[in-house]
């Protein structure tokens, strides 16, 4: 591990103002993330500055039915929260179908948008990875690649987004308050995150110095009803091979309305818009579904290991708008 | 033997100094001016190091030397090693060449572990690169024939004309399996702390499954008088083979203590744990069997590759289990193995009998299903009477008890023949089951038993406890040997100080280190006796020996209990300090007339979501036959430890090397999966009763390994139940099923 400074910060005007002004700064949260990969020496901050003690760990009804989670608000707290079971209960199951309860209690909302892929060359530094070392080339195309991404992907990289927390929060249209240098800004769940393109390197929309202030979760009455699923190599404590979080809402027999995003697949969470227009106006039916699934995972651009992706993907959608929409 | 101590599922004996944090493991001793050292591991497979940039390293903060082939001191034995098989040739920067990528090219000694690891990252290396063997399918062409392992026979075995008896058969089966490299993933790390008392004597404390054979390899090693070097590994924190022979790590804290003059601290990282210290190889293999109509095997064919090293010849010995499970009048298996640019294979948890009953007993199943028969039934109908590969009459063999009791637990007369046909929801449910088993041998051990004039004893072995339980099962029948109470009993294990113990491995530490306690602590209770009796002023003056009563820490007659007195009385009054006893053991030659095998049986259920294709195991009934059970309690634990070994190796770990740069990518425990609580069912464990008189004179067998055979079989035997699919490739993970 490098050596590097570490200070704690109270107040965010501060926080921001301290990191803003030093490149080789950045933000500690619950750790869960950084701290591993700085051990690995894939991160190698100058300055650590502690946001711990900021006061941002509220979970909050919001006036429109929505429900504001604090940016260091943990995730077993956000999993256990009566709002979020009972508005959200797929973002609930996503958290807890997360890392482990030591690792949840640590880990915090903000933390967990920013993330940072498992691919294995981005965490050994002996290997080339355009994410880590931009240039360098990507050793996962023709590498072991089982774990990868078949969407969103680019010849740049295919890393996959690991977060469980971001698939139910992208179906939902979640807003992400964000303080940087020039204010407070609110951005949109599906602009936070970048596909890789050809600079794998920039994985949000944050500029340097800005934080997380809250995940806004908006009102939606459906989702009282929603899943979230998730297909792993253990019963418990393994990255998704593929996730779906989904919304089914149903009136007079037809789907008034369907939310369905993905995990596990893609380079950033996966909003699957495309699938959830198939299933607008539709009669729930196994067609429907399968259709619903084909459309989700069009565009899957799967590499030596992780074709079965494509296929566990889809049998996931199925499975979960079949739970939710009864009939089949 | 009477059984009021041996036999009772006490509890671990260390189990409170390990859950409060006081059984002091081998990193946590802390010698005055311990410095740190951390490796520094090659980034190319193959090749050779040119130049090494150690300036930066050098000037860090707290750095006080970084070793590189150029500057590190020759090892005075290091040619003693080069031609054995198995051990491994020593990658402990003797010269530039980089035979696998991960290998120790520079060693970085700093006053703290942080600032050690910081300079390690500074070391910069230009290699010139040479081609890699990465890929086990691709160097068959030039596979070599396999040796045997620390000098025992090549794995391999002819009897009969099993070519003409395939081609004779009327039902035959042939199918390949592979096996993929898996390491052993013991919990605590490798560790070593190297002590120079003087120039030429030397202190280790070490994770090591035998301190007398690292004591050996060390004194040869350093061109040091055995006697000079002390060896502890008082308790380890698992072992499963990786902690058996000796790796780089200890050799280099030894010359880097040597060369700052200090005591110097070497532990492993998880990641560094997937290069420097050996794994089960990937194996490639082959099964054919030969049968009459009814299922009688007249024919058995088993070959194939295992993947090792450019450093050493190790061979995963996986055809043997196939020479003698069943009885088969033909029969012909050999091996072969592939050197590849990768770090030396190792022992691992019944290495040969894991990888080989899974390729074996899935064979064995899918012929059962050529012939639509009931896969237990087929077994019952080969059951080796006698050992079919030595013509020896076996120790003891309690299978087909095994076999009924599993059958009748798990209510095996309820399964259909036919897969696809037993379903729940969503899920496919299906049952499989295999034969267990594992040779019971022991090697030579020597103990000392020691009664104090306080009412205790120290028992002595050097034996390891690699966290099995053998301190407690060692505890239970040293004090029922001197007729003392458990609690008053101090085992004491793991120290070249102590009589040699022997080496934690084949599972035999039991068997080894039991008959010399016994021994010792039955020289002590006769001495006792007969201080007794001779002593005018004892109540027992004059009795004969015969008619002495031990029990609980007290001498009495037995004609009448109340007259006696007790150690301590005895002791204190003879005014002695203590009353010792020695004991050693030797594998006897009357025992090579039998062939000593524990066996045993798995019943498996799976339910297998067949949409997504995700495999549980919903319940395992496992019973043994693997003699004396000193202790039914830890022997469970063993039982069920190798059970969920063996689940890992059926359903989720896998160790994968990049095609192109031989590097292990599956280097931590988000990449290797292991087992974890949700993936394990209920392990309903049964040991046979079983009377050996023949394997030792305790009639023990080991139980460390056999649990992780054949397990792999019965849960891919479940799946082919469930799921129609037969799945040839560990591990069975989701993609195998979609």
């Amino acid at each position: 591990m490098n050596p590097f400074q570490y200070e704690q910060s109270l107040e965010v005007d501060s926080s921001v103002d301290r990191v803003s002004r030093a490149p080789e700064a950045t933000f500690l949260a619950g750790g869960t993330g950084l701290l591993d990969l700085m051990k690995l020496g894939v991160e190698t901050p100058a300055v650590l500055v502690d946001v711990r003690r900021l006061p941002l760990a509220q979970i909050q009804e919001l006036p429109d039915g929505g429900v504001r989670l604090g940016a260091l608000a943990r995730n077993s707290d956000v999993a256990q929260h009566p709002l979020v079971r009972e508005r959200y209960p797929m973002l609930s199951q996503a958290l807890l179908a997360g890392a482990s309860g030591q690792i949840r209690n640590m880990a915090t909302v903000g933390g967990n948008l920013m993330q940072r892929t498992r691919c294995a060359y981005f965490r050994d530094t002996a290997t080339p990875c355009n994410k880590r070392e931009p240039g360098s080339g990507c050793s996962a195309l023709e590498g072991i690649n089982r774990g990868h991404a078949v969407l969103g992907v680019s010849e740049a990289c295919i890393a996959t987004h690991p977060s469980d927390m971001c698939v139910p929060l992208a179906a939902l249209g979640a807003t992400v308050r964000v303080k940087g240098p020039q204010g407070e800004r609110a951005i949109p769940f599906a602009d936070f995150h970048l596909l890789p393109g050809n600079t794998p390197h920039r994985e949000t929309a944050l500029e340097h110095g800005a934080l997380v202030l809250s995940v806004d979760v908006p009102a939606l009455p459906a989702a009282r009803h929603s899943l979230y699923l998730k297909a792993r190599d253990r019963a418990s404590y393994a990255f998704a091979l593929a996730s779906v979080a989904a919304v089914l809402e149903l009136e007079g027999g037809r789907i008034r309305q369907a939310r369905l995003a993905l995990g596990g697949v893609g380079t950033r969470p996966w909003r699957a818009s495309g699938a959830e227009q198939k299933l607008a106006g539709q009669a729930p039916s196994p067609e429907v579904f399968q259709a619903a699934a084909k459309a989700a995972l069009e565009g899957a651009s799967p590499r030596a290991h992780n074709g079965f992706k494509v296929e566990l993907a889809q049998r996931l959608i199925v499975r979960a708008l079949t739970r939710l929409g009864g009939r089949s | 033997m009477s059984s009021k101590i041996i036999g009772r599922p006490m509890d671990r004996v260390d189990g409170k100094l390990k859950v409060t944090g006081k059984a002091q493991y081998a990193a946590e001793y802390n010698p005055p001016g311990m410095a740190y050292a951390v490796i520094v591991q090659s980034t190319v497979p193959r090749g050779t190091v040119l130049r090494m940039q150690t300036s930066e390293a050098e000037r860090a903060p707290g750095v006080l030397a970084v070793l590189t082939p150029r500057n590190t001191p020759k090892l005075p034995g290091a040619d003693k090693f080069s031609a054995v098989p198995v051990l491994p040739r020593l990658t402990a920067m003797q010269d530039s060449e980089v035979l696998y990528n991960g290998q120790p090219i520079a060693l970085v000694v700093a006053d703290t572990f942080e600032r050690a690891t910081y300079a390690a990252s500074r070391v910069r290396t230009t290699y010139v690169e040479k081609a890699a063997s990465l890929k086990l399918e691709a160097g068959l062409e030039r596979s070599e024939p396999a040796l045997g392992n620390f000098g025992m026979p090549p794995p391999g075995h002819t009897r009969g004309d099993a070519a003409a008896a395939l081609a004779a058969a009327p039902v035959r089966v042939e199918a390949s399996y592979r096996t993929p490299t898996e390491h052993h993933n013991p919990m605590e790390p490798h560790a070593s702390i190297a002590v120079w008392d003087d120039p030429e004597h030397l202190t280790l404390y070490d994770s090591n499954q035998g301190v007398f054979f690292m004591r050996q390899f060390l004194s040869l090693l350093f061109g040091l008088p055995p006697d000079n070097v002390r060896v502890i590994s008082r308790y380890v924190g698992g072992g499963f083979g990786c902690k058996a022979l000796p790796w780089p790590h200890q050799i280099m804290s030894i010359m880097a203590a040597k060369v700052v003059g200090r005591p110097v601290k070497l532990v492993l990282t998880r990641q560094q744990m997937f290069s420097l210290v050996g794994y089960r190889p990937q194996t490639l293999q082959k099964v054919e069997l030969g049968a009459s109509a009814q299922g009688k095997l007249t024919a058995i064919r088993h070959t194939g590759y295992s993947e090792t090293s450019e450093l050493d010849a190790f061979t995963e010995p996986f055809v043997n289990v196939s020479n003698m499970l069943y009885a088969c009048p033909n029969v012909a298996t050999s091996q072969r193995v592939v050197r590849l640019s990768a770090s030396t294979p190792t022992f691992m948890r019944a290495p040969g009998e894991a990888p080989g009953t899974f390729a074996f007993e899935s064979a064995m199943d899918e012929l059962a299903h050529a012939l639509k028969r009931d896969p237990l039934e087929l077994r019952r109908l080969n059951h080796a009477d006698k050992d079919p590969e030595h013509g020896k009459p076996w120790s003891s063999k309690s299978l087909l008890e095994c076999y009924r009791w599993c059958a009748e637990r798990f209510g095996w007369q309820r399964r259909s023949l036919q897969p696809r046909s037993m379903r729940d929801g969503d899920a496919l449910i299906g049952w499989g089951m295999a034969t267990a088993t594992f040779p019971a041998f022991r090697m030579q051990a020597s103990a000392l038993a020691r009664v104090m004039a306080d009412g205790t004893a120290v028992v002595q072995c050097g034996a390891a406890d690699l966290g099995t339980g053998a301190y407690t099962v060692f505890t239970q029948l040293a004090a029922e040997t001197l007729g003392m109470s458990p609690e008053k009993v101090r085992m004491e294990m793991g120290d070249t100080v102590l009589p040699p113990g022997g080496l934690a491995g084949g599972s035999s530490t039991t068997a080894t280190a039991s008959p010399a306690i016994r021994s010792a602590s039955n020289e002590v209770r006769r001495k006792l006796v007969q201080l007794a009796v001779a002593d005018k002023e004892s109540p027992l003056h004059g009795l004969a020996e015969k008619d002495i009563v031990v029990e609980d820490g007290r001498l009495s007659s037995s004609q009448d209990t109340a007259r006696g007195e007790t150690f301590a009385q005895l002791l204190t009054r003879q005014k002695l300090t203590h009353v010792e006893g020695k004991g050693d053991a030797a594998p006897d030659p009357a025992e090579q007339k039998f062939s000593s095998h524990a066996f045993g049986s798995h019943f498996v259920e799976v339910r297998v979501d067949e949409a997504l294709g995700t495999v549980r195991v919903s319940r395992i009934v496992t019973a043994m036959g693997a003699g004396r059970i000193l202790n039914p309690k830890t022997a469970r634990s063993q039982i069920q430890g190798g059970v969920i070994f063996g689940l890992g190796m059926a359903l989720t770990e896998e160790t994968l090397r990049d095609p192109r740069l031989g590097r292990v990518m599956t280097a931590d425990f988000a990449e290797y999966h292991v087992p974890v609580h949700a993936d394990v069912p209920d392990i309903d464990v049964h040991f046979v009763e079983e009377h050996d008189p023949h394997v030792n004179p305790l009639g023990i067998k080991g139980i460390g390994e056999i649990g992780t055979t054949g397990i792999a079989a019965a849960v891919a035997n479940a799946v082919f139940h469930a799921t129609g699919k037969r799945v040839r490739e560990l591990p069975i993970t989701l993609d195998k099923l979609l």
